[in-house]
């Protein structure tokens, strides 16, 4: 062949490569479950999981935490400043950018939507976070591109808050459905699916500028039952599972080893606590167990997490350090580590208060033999595992522990009302990465404060400093500052053990091979959260010239 | 067919032998944790391997044939009694009593158990030991699931009331005393037998489902409900076929109870 033969043959074929390519990179149909339906799709009321979802592939945002790196990136506003200690923020807005249904994006909308987000009869759980101090919030339009927001009180993490907040139009006349983001609802049949439909106005180019999203439509099926959604998957009738259970991960990775993703341990950990509830109807001389700082740190000691994270969750998890898992970058405290087993270190502790051996069962001061039961919710076989394993950990050191398995309302109901059980094994879902977002859970006085919810002043010395470390973070705008609170927290938890953390499991996922892009994260949404980047394969796309 | 009657029996034996000397035929402790071999296939070591704990998987069948092959024919016992009463009264004495048991039936039919059996468990103490928390459970199972045989006896005490011999011994002047023991009980001992067998297999299952609502037996002790509820994941059965052991031994051993029981109804009619 000659050189000009070549030259043409290599012309046909980059032609042909990249005519694929950008055929490829269009159109389809991505499909995947959520769970319920979602309460709200009004993306300032989405507070359930699946109104989530909706809110993430239809709304706009100033301001987006990038999922993988962990940090803050322009949206619409292409810079932001903070201003007054952390009282005020100033946006720079991006220009030429049009709502789903052309209406231009300005300053107004910006106002607009602070405004109602933060109407108290709104009741939005995004608008929680702003309000540091009763008044109202300021907003200064200084021209179409650049507006400043003043609050009453300096806003801790005030940046990142505005990943949440959904910019909504103040002029379009089809507001509820007129949106920011990369999608727009299209259709919804209530309880069975949504169908969200490419936004032709978004505002995004890939790097070739090429508009995106690449994908034509996003359709969410509601589905419940998990088994069903794996099958379906199996199916290929949906190509994304955000959250796999390590049982199903490993199934799947027998027979679709490329479809399954560990993404290295999530945000989420598995703990147990004991009850320090001072009202609780439990033996005084049990509450002195549980009120005893060695008590807890030598059940802690007794625990073998590295067996739990190979056992109950294959592998699939690793032996929790504290409250906060590793793969919070910033703000974990690289000082700490998951406790080791030590039996006879915890036998040590024991021993300190005054527990002793008689015939292989550990008896207290008074020689009450340690008996304990601990509630876990029924039908999680990873979580009955856990408590099983404890069973046989705690027995190696006398103690007998029962395990009991409750269904998720009685579960509630003891440990939030009647405060009538000993123990208690649960998992805590953390999506969000600043410390301020578990206030709800450190502070003496917070709901959540389950080994001793409410206190009306601290009932410790540690619990004292820790509300003053937490206000302390909060009041801050400084994250220097505010860290060196937080690792004072961690380390303070890791040293009292109120809650026993056991493993941060792994951000286990299922992404079908025809889905182009993904690189499943540990942040939610862990496969979608590059959703403008997704594509199908050409042979998944269907229907699409 | 005498054959297969002598090997049931033989088979029975060797289960109940097995199971009442399960402390020295076990190769391990049923609690006990082999850590480094979770979900092992059968070998010298685990004859039928381990669970998903560790734990050995022949240990655990038979501690927990012990609990099921007790407690179950127990509660069942219960509820055949008590159906017994209620329903078999109803249908020999008729008239206002049938009305009101059958009613009575009806009601307990329609109450949703589920609501109330969780009920219960919230009265319950949380710290109690395995083994009384599977005597609780057995025994919810016995005295709430008698509605449905009751109303089969009924129907078939109703048959016998209506029967010739039985219109006969009332011309003979037979006593109702008698005639209910004489006449009507032997006629529905097979009802009741069948009643009594149907039920075994139903309370495991039942204890098995109440499990999943945290009102089965609690771990680490076993019972045939527990150990089916290993078999929820179908996909890692198929792929390890000897986790079907309870299941077989399940079906083995109705099955040879009835081919047993059944040879003496035979001769009791």
């Amino acid at each position: 062949m000659s050189r000009r033969g070549y030259i043409v043959l290599l012309l046909g074929l980059s032609c042909g490569l990249f005519g694929w390519r950008a055929a490829a990179q269009s159109g389809g149909e991505l499909r995947f479950s959520i769970k319920s339906e979602p309460k709200s799709l009004d993306p300032m009321l989405a507070d359930d999981d699946s109104a989530e979802t909706v809110r993430y592939l239809t709304a706009g945002v100033l301001i987006r935490l990038n999922r993988q790196t962990q940090k803050l990136e322009p949206e619409l506003a292409t810079s932001w400043k903070v201003l007054s200690g952390g009282k005020s923020i100033a946006f720079e807005l991006r220009k030429g950018v049009s709502f789903s249904d052309g209406t231009p994006f300005s300053a107004e909308d910006v106002a607009y939507t602070m405004r109602t987000l933060m109407d108290p009869n709104l009741h939005s759980p995004f608008a929680d976070p702003f309000r540091s101090a009763t008044g109202e919030v300021k907003v200064e339009i200084k021209n179409a591109n650049a507006v400043t927001l003043q609050f009453p009180a300096p806003v801790a993490n005030l940046e990142q808050l505005f990943d949440e907040v959904a910019i909504v139009s103040a002029k379009s006349l089809h507001r509820d459905v007129a949106c920011l983001g990369p999608f727009v609802v299209a259709e919804h049949a209530a309880g069975a699916s949504i169908v969200l439909r490419r936004n032709p106005n978004y505002w995004k180019h890939d790097a070739s500028g090429k508009p995106l999203p690449y994908l034509d439509a996003v359709r969410l099926d509601i589905q419940q039952n998990r088994d069903l959604e794996m099958l379906r998957f199996r199916r290929e009738e949906i190509q994304l599972i955000n959250m796999i259970d390590p049982d199903a991960f490993d199934r799947l990775a027998t027979d679709m080893p490329s479809a399954v993703h560990d993404a290295g341990p999530s945000f989420d950990t598995e703990q147990m606590w004991f009850n320090q509830v001072a009202s609780a109807p439990i033996a005084d001389y049990k509450k002195a167990w549980f009120r005893s700082q060695n008590f807890r740190r030598a059940i802690s000691q007794a625990i073998d997490r590295g067996d739990m994270c190979r056992i109950a969750f294959g592998g699939h998890a690793r032996p929790a350090a504290g409250l906060l898992s590793p793969a919070n970058h910033f703000w974990f405290n690289q000082k700490l580590h998951a406790e080791e087993t030590d039996l006879t270190g915890a036998m040590k502790r024991l021993a300190d208060d005054g527990f002793h051996l008689e015939k292989d069962v550990l008896r207290d001061r008074e020689g009450h033999a340690v008996e304990f039961s601990i509630i876990t919710n029924a039908g999680n076989k990873v979580r009955e595992r856990l408590a099983v394993m404890m069973q046989d950990d705690l027995s190696k050191i006398g103690i007998r522990l029962n395990v009991v398995t409750l269904d998720f309302p009685s579960l509630i109901e003891r440990i939030s009302h009647s405060f009538s059980y000993e123990a208690c094994l649960l998992g805590l879902v953390n999506v969000d990465l600043d410390p301020s977002s578990q206030m709800n859970v450190w502070l003496s006085s917070a709901s959540n404060h389950q080994w001793n919810p409410e206190e009306k002043s601290p009932a410790t010395e540690w619990e004292a400093e820790i509300d003053k470390l937490m206000r302390a973070q909060a009041s801050s705008t400084d994250n220097k500052k505010r860290k060196e609170y937080f690792d004072r927290v961690q380390e303070i938890v890791a040293e009292q053990a109120p809650f026993i953390y056991l493993v941060n499991k792994n951000a286990l996922s299922a992404v079908s091979p025809s889905v182009r892009n993904a690189a499943p994260v540990v942040l939610r949404p862990q496969t979608y959260w590059n959703i403008d980047s997704l594509y199908l394969a050409p042979a998944s796309a269907g229907g699409r010239p | 067919m005498k054959k297969v009657r002598i090997f049931s029996i033989v088979f029975l034996a060797i289960i109940f032998s097995a199971v009442l000397l399960a402390d020295v035929v076990a190769p391990a402790p049923y609690a006990k944790q082999f850590r480094e071999a979770p979900n092992a296939a059968p070998s010298m070591k685990h004859w039928l391997g381990t669970d998903d704990l560790g734990r050995d998987a022949l240990s655990r069948l038979l501690y927990g044939s012990r609990v099921s092959l007790l407690l179950a024919p127990a509660a069942a016992l219960v509820s055949t009694l008590i159906a017994a009463c209620i329903g078999g009264l109803a249908g020999y004495l008729g008239g206002w009593y049938e009305r009101v048991a059958l009613a009575a039936t009806d009601l307990s039919l329609s109450l949703p158990w589920l609501f109330l059996l969780l009920t219960v468990r919230a009265l319950l103490p949380l710290n109690v030991a395995p083994l009384t928390s599977v005597t609780i459970t057995f025994a919810l199972l016995g005295v709430l699931g008698w509605s449905s045989s009751g109303r089969i006896i009924c129907s078939g005490a109703r048959a016998i009331r209506e029967a010739d011999f039985v219109l006969q011994a009332k011309a003979l002047g037979c006593s109702p005393r008698r005639l209910f023991y004489r006449q009507v009980l032997p006629n529905l001992k097979p009802v009741l037998s069948a009643q009594f067998w149907t039920s075994i297999p139903i309370f495991i299952i039942a204890e098995a489902n109440l499990g999943i609502l945290g009102l089965g037996v609690a771990e680490p002790l076993p019972s045939w409900g527990n150990l089916l509820r290993g078999l929820e994941n179908w996909p890692e059965v198929k792929a390890s076929p000897w986790k079907l052991a309870p299941v077989v031994l399940l079906i083995a051993v109705v099955s040879c109870f009835q081919l047993v029981f059944q040879r003496r109804e035979e001769i009791a009619s």
